[in-house]
Formats: structure tokens, C-alpha cells, sequence
């Protein structure tokens, strides 16, 4: 199922015609190296994003150089964690009414020129969220051994129990319809939310698929992730996880009451 | 050598502790971040228990020739002390936010305050 073909070129992809009111949410922390060419870069896939930057208690000046690029700043008074600051920013896409929503983190690792992959099957209502996978098709990503093999139990786990085939479970480059939206901005887990979330979304009913994209390495910062973090955030998720199947079903969230 | 009854009733309390916290988990009473210490506990608990030879010469390491199950007493309690810990820097990160959301309100009340005198 939503496996698609890979020999579909994600690059060629341009943006959409007809565009509904779309939200680029974009979280930061301590990215002041790589948070205007990020905004640049989703202004020159599509100027008519709206784009809002997610601070994360950052000490630089992440914000500021946010705001000089024209972009929607909304600061955290401290950090939060990723799964806590991009939720603020599907509560912002809920509260002003946006029908799409995409997220692009403030590092650099997503390419916005990729963003009509994961675009297309959430426009054309084909799945509810859609998400760039570095492992679907041939495209190569280059990570260490240790992140690689953490990411392939992660996956294989995550496809048992939703039974369905996913590649990149901890993948945050995503595009949202106003269900998805609705979802994470009722109930996003914390820390690192990918991975509890696409669990969480099979849960709901909700349809989620892959599309493949290519990643770049950090343009600038440091990945938030060390050593002894991998380890504790594996134990943390799978136990998550886990835990999560003896949870009660959740009905759909058909009646969402909208702002 | 541990008594038999004591191992029994060491292994009932560490499984219980175990449902407890599951259920917790599982109702959205306690996130996973804060359990995994507990949960830590009750396996340590729960594997010195069951495993009674080894209990015996984890106590003889430490000189406990009298009474190896004192052993089971001495770990448990190092746990809760770890988890004590563990709170307390969880409760002094909760109030240094506290004090800042309490700032950031305030300031923004004035600010709405004086914005709205302003306009009248």
C-alpha cells in the first residue's frame, strides 16, 4: 500500500497551481547559521506560503535574522523540545484556519525545493499526511551506522503494528491537510514526536503515506541528538510504543469543533 | 541463603510495582520520561528476587553474611534515592520556568494594559 513508485523524481516536482491558504511551520533551535536560507528557500519554492518560525528558547539570534527574513516569529519563553514546539506551531495552523500545513525544521536538513513531493498526494486528498522518506526508492542519505540501524528497528517496529510499510518513522519533513492539522494540534508526544506520531495517526483512522525525498546534511548548528540521548530516546519510544497498543482505540476526530 | 517466602514476597511487591506504573503510562498519568527510573526498579527489584543465587553473592561481595534479602532493602532504597534525585532537578526546572512564565504574563498584561489605554 502507498508505496510509491520510485521512479517518480521528487526535484521536478513544481508548486501547485491552485494553492489553498498554506502554512510552512518552521522550528528553530539556536539556528541563526541556517534559519534565512531556509525562509528564502520556501519563498522561492512557493511565495505564497505563509511561514511562521517556531523559536525554541534559542540564544542566539535566530529570531531576529527570522523576523528580518519576513517570517512569522513565535518565541517560546524556553526551550521546549521539538515534539512542544512544532505542536505550538500546528496550534497556530488550527487557530488561523489554515488547510495545509507543511513542517521544514529551521536546520537545513529539509530541502524546500522537495516540498511538491509531499505536496501532491495531500493536495490531490489522496492521503491526510504525507511525508519525505530518505529510504523509499534510491536515493542514498548518509548517516552513521548507529542511527541508521537505530532508525531500521524503529521502522520495522512502527510497520508491524500500523501494518504498513514505513521506511523513516523519525522523518519531520511532512505536509498536513486540516485533519492532520487538527490532530497534532490536539495531541503531538513530546521530545521527539515522529516516530510516537505516525503510530499515533494509524490510531485516528487517518491516512499516511511516504514519498521519497533526498535530505541534505546540517548546513550549520549541531544535531540535538548525542550518544547517550540515541540510546535513552530508543529505550523512551520503543517503551512509548508499547505501551500506546494497550491504549484504548481512539474514535476519529470527525468532529473537531473548528475555531 | 535468602528464605523462600521472602523471594516470593520481594518478586509479588516488584511485579506489582511494574503493573502500577504501566497502568499509569497507559492511562496518560505519567509520561514515559518519568517512568523509565521506575521502571528501572521494579526489573532490578524483580530480577535480585527471582535470582536468589545471585543474590547471595551480590551479598557476600558487600560482607551481608547474616541475612542476603538486607541486600534487597540496600538497592531498593538506592533507587528511590535516585529517583528522589531525579525529581528534585525536575521540580527545580519546573519552577525556574514557572518564574519565567509568570514574567513573560505579567509583561504582557501591562503591555496589552498600556496598548489599550492608548487607544481610549
Amino acid at each position: 500500500m502507498a508505496e510509491p513508485a520510485p521512479t517518480i523524481s521528487p526535484e521536478a516536482q513544481p508548486a501547485p497551481v491552485e494553492l489553498p491558504r498554506c502554512l510552512a511551520i518552521v522550528p528553530a533551535f539556536n539556528e541563526e547559521g541556517a534559519i534565512a536560507g531556509v525562509i528564502d528557500e520556501i519563498r522561492a519554492f512557493d511565495p505564497r506560503f505563509e511561514i511562521v518560525v517556531i523559536d525554541d528558547g534559542s540564544a542566539d539570534r535566530t529570531a531576529a535574522i527570522a523576523r528580518a527574513a519576513g517570517a512569522h516569529v513565535i518565541r517560546l519563553p524556553f526551550n521546549l523540545g521539538i515534539g512542544g514546539a512544532v505542536q505550538t506551531g500546528f496550534r497556530y495552523a488550527w487557530e488561523h484556519g489554515f488547510k495545509i500545513a507543511v513542517r521544514v525544521d529551521g536546520d537545513g536538513q529539509h530541502d524546500p525545493s522537495q516540498l511538491g513531493a509531499i505536496l501532491a498526494p495531500v493536495l490531490a486528498g489522496e492521503t491526510d499526511i504525507a511525508v519525505g522518506s530518505r529510504f523509499v526508492g534510491e536515493r542514498s542519505y548518509r548517516s552513521s551506522r548507529s542511527r541508521r540501524l537505530g532508525i531500521r528497528i524503529l521502522a520495522w517496529t512502527v510497520s508491524a503494528l500500523v501494518r504498513q510499510r514505513v521506511t523513516d518513522p523519525t522523518s519531520g519533513f511532512q505536509a498536513l491537510n486540516r485533519h492532520g492539522i487538527a490532530l497534532f494540534a490536539a495531541d503531538l508526544p513530546h521530545d521527539y514526536p515522529e516516530v510516537e506520531a505516525t503510530v499515533m495517526v494509524f490510531r485516528h483512522r487517518l491516512r499516511m503515506r511516504e514519498v521519497p525525498v533526498r535530505m541534505r546534511e546540517r548546513a550549520a548548528g549541531r544535531s540535538s541528538i548525542g550518544a547517550v540521548a540515541s540510546v535513552y530516546y530508543m529505550t523512551k519510544v520503543l517503551l512509548a510504543i508499547f505501551v500506546g497498543v494497550f491504549r484504548r482505540n481512539v474514535v476519529p476526530l470527525e468532529d473537531v469543533v473548528e475555531p | 541463603m535468602t528464605p523462600l517466602k521472602v523471594s516470593i514476597a520481594a518478586a509479588i511487591a516488584s511485579l506489582l510495582l511494574l503493573v502500577v506504573v504501566f497502568e499509569l503510562i497507559r492511562s496518560r498519568r505519567l509520561r514515559e520520561r518519568y517512568a523509565l527510573l521506575w521502571l528501572l526498579t521494579g526489573l532490578v527489584l524483580l530480577a535480585l528476587s527471582l535470582w536468589r543465587g545471585g543474590l547471595n553473592t551480590i551479598a557476600g561481595w558487600f560482607g551481608v553474611t547474616g541475612y542476603p534479602p538486607a541486600v534487597l532493602f540496600a538497592v531498593g532504597s538506592l533507587f528511590v534515592i535516585l529517583v528522589l534525585l531525579h525529581y528534585s532537578t525536575v521540580i527545580s526546572r519546573l519552577s525556574d520556568q514557572n518564574t519565567i512564565l509568570a514574567q513573560r504574563l505579567a509583561l504582557l498584561e501591562e503591555r496589552l494594559a498600556s496598548s489599550n489605554r492608548d487607544e481610549t
